[in-house]
């Protein structure tokens, strides 16, 4: 664990704090965050409702969270636990994301595809950070001192409105893209399936396949006969085994 | 014999503390294994995420809030020995059970996570049709109740597939490797997980004894048929073997147990059950007596030699 690089990070963040992001760095943030999800996203970007407040003017990092909220007797409302939500699933609304928001940094889930890093988030100089584990709701809980504002509850609900949050050293997040756009997990998903193949060496093919295991849905789905002795019960026709 | 029936209110306490501590406390055998991994495990990125996940438990054992945003689907185990009556029979205890769940998603908060599939309706409080499930089985003898609360969270790293005979170990093996695999990437399966598996019974038997394998049996515990017990061994090797940790990123560390239950099916086939408990591993159990006491463990004791039982006895 030394050996991790920590950073910590005001925000708004300065292009050349991103800027000097490594690919594994693990960031805390200090400052002002938002969520938007496709929530606001459908609202903003397809329905062209006007954002509810000027957000390029009070933060440039998006969370990609739904948080365990409940209203507190002082009229606000209390954070329990923060868990990201996967964010490849929001892809499609990235581009004209950063145009509108002016976001420099997208906290979210399990990354996103390194095409789309490549091709939206690279122009925009902005970076990928992933929450680390995925489970750790409590630790950035802590991390958030206060809910500042939040809005279109009644229309979006908890888990889909923009909900402003003042933090302090939320974190760890891991850095997911490097300035090329080349991503940390595809890094490490490689790596694993170099390997993988050799797990399944020696195993003998199953007795009935599914799709998904053969890459041509043209394919027999019944595999090779059964070479064990067990041969009591015809569990599977295939061709040999009718003689 | 005198049958003292335990209080509907002490059942609705017990229950309602249980709540709190599945989606607060991590069970002990399962943070040990946790920093038994960290110590072992070699790749930085996959050591650093373990830390986190410890540190984790920490902050929410000490603020005493949820270790996890995704509360998960709330569940009950319900044990009762032969002899043990409750007051108001186990309508009651049904009564209080559901109750405890609407109590625990108010207070601790939980996330009201249970919808209708269909309209996507939620009341708000964790209760709906079949929701939440419980599930019951018996001992002879005792006059108790075990009850065992389960937040399961997790919609990957579930999965079923009816193998034949023919199949064998390879083919058990294959269908482990295939689902650790997928799921495991980019860490959908919130790993590193005890993994339980059912094989055998028929389609439902084999999800139920697989899910309960994973969620009600400790860290360590072996399955006593021993050769029941060297396939959990070598699964569970198999898994660490993959070179994937948590998050999908290389590592030693996607399994932290496996656990396997069997149960006897239909002589054409070998129906296969995978089920990952989550690194927030929610479970929390408890005994209430018929004198009043309650008793709360850490493990589950829901397979006994009974529950496994194979004659008429
Ligand atoms: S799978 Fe478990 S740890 Fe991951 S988000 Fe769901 S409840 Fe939390």
């Amino acid at each position: 664990m030394s050996k991790m690089n920590v950073v910590k990070l005001k925000v708004p963040v300065s292009q050349e704090d991103v800027d000097k992001l490594e690919q594994g760095d693990i960031v805390y943030l200090t400052g002002t965050i938002y969520t938007a999800r496709e929530g606001v996203y459908k609202k903003v970007l397809e329905s062209g409702e006007k954002l509810p407040v000027d957000i390029r003017s009070i933060s440039n990092v998006n969370f990609h969270c739904s948080p365990a909220a409940s209203p507190n007797e002082q009229g606000g409302y209390d954070v329990g636990a923060v868990t990201a939500t996967a964010s490849f699933r929001f892809g499609k609304w990235m581009k004209q994301w950063f145009e509108v928001s002016g976001a420099k940094i997208i906290i979210g889930k399990g990354g996103m595809p390194e095409q789309a890093y490549r091709d939206v988030f690279v122009p925009n100089g902005a970076r990928y950070l992933s929450t680390v584990g995925y489970g750790a709701g409590a630790l950035l809980g802590r991390g958030i001192k206060q809910v500042k504002d939040v809005h279109w509850l009644a229309e979006n609900g908890i888990a889909q409105a923009m909900w402003i949050f003042e933090v302090d050293e939320i974190g760890p997040f891991i850095v997911d893209n490097d300035r090329e756009g080349n991503s940390l997990f595809v890094k490490h998903e490689n790596a694993v399936n170099a390997k993988l193949e050799k797990l399944y060496e020696g195993l003998k093919p199953p007795a009935l396949k599914r799709y998904g295991e053969t890459t041509s849905r043209a394919d027999e789905v019944i595999g090779e006969p059964d070479t064990q002795p067990i041969r009591i019960v015809n569990a599977m026709p295939t061709e040999r085994s009718k003689d | 014999m005198s049958r003292k029936p335990i209080p509907q209110q002490l059942v609705l306490e017990t229950a309602t503390e249980l709540m709190s501590r599945a989606a607060i406390d991590i069970p002990p055998d399962y943070k040990k294994a946790l920093q038994a991994a960290a110590s072992k495990e070699t790749e930085d990125l996959s050591c650093f995420v373990i830390k986190t996940m410890l540190d984790n438990y920490d902050v929410a054992e000490e603020d005493r809030r949820p270790m996890c945003a995704d509360t998960g689907l709330p569940r009950f185990y319900v044990k009762a020995g032969n002899e043990a009556v409750v007051e108001g029979g186990f309508i009651a205890l049904e009564h209080a059970i559901r109750e405890s769940v609407a109590i625990g998603t108010q207070q601790i908060p939980l996330r009201p996570n249970r919808v209708h599939p269909l309209t996507r309706k939620d009341n708000n409080n964790n209760l709906g049709i079949h929701a939440p499930e419980i599930e019951y089985t018996f001992e002879p003898g005792g006059d108790w109740i075990d009850l065992v609360t389960v937040h399961k969270g997790g919609l990957f790293g579930t999965d079923y597939r009816m193998l034949f005979p023919g199949d064998g170990i390879d083919g058990i093996k294959r269908f482990f490797l295939d689902t650790m695999a997928s799921f495991g990437r980019r860490g959908l399966a919130c790993q590193p997980a005890i993994i339980g598996i059912g094989l055998g019974g028929n389609k439902d038997t084999c999800m139920r004894i697989g899910k309960e394998a994973a969620c009600l049996r400790v860290v360590g515990d072996v399955n006593p048929d021993p050769d029941v017990a060297k396939l959990e061994q070598e699964l569970k090797d198999l898994g660490n073997n993959i070179g994937m940790g948590p998050m999908g990123f290389e590592g030693k560390t996607l399994v932290v147990d496996c656990h396997v239950e069997v149960a006897y099916t239909h002589t054409g086939g070998m129906p296969m059950s995978i089920h990952s408990f989550c690194h927030s591993s929610r479970r929390a159990a408890a005994r209430i007596h018929s004198d009043g006491r309650v008793e709360f463990r850490d493990d589950p004791q829901w397979f006994t030699d009974f529950y496994r039982r194979e004659g008429i006895e």
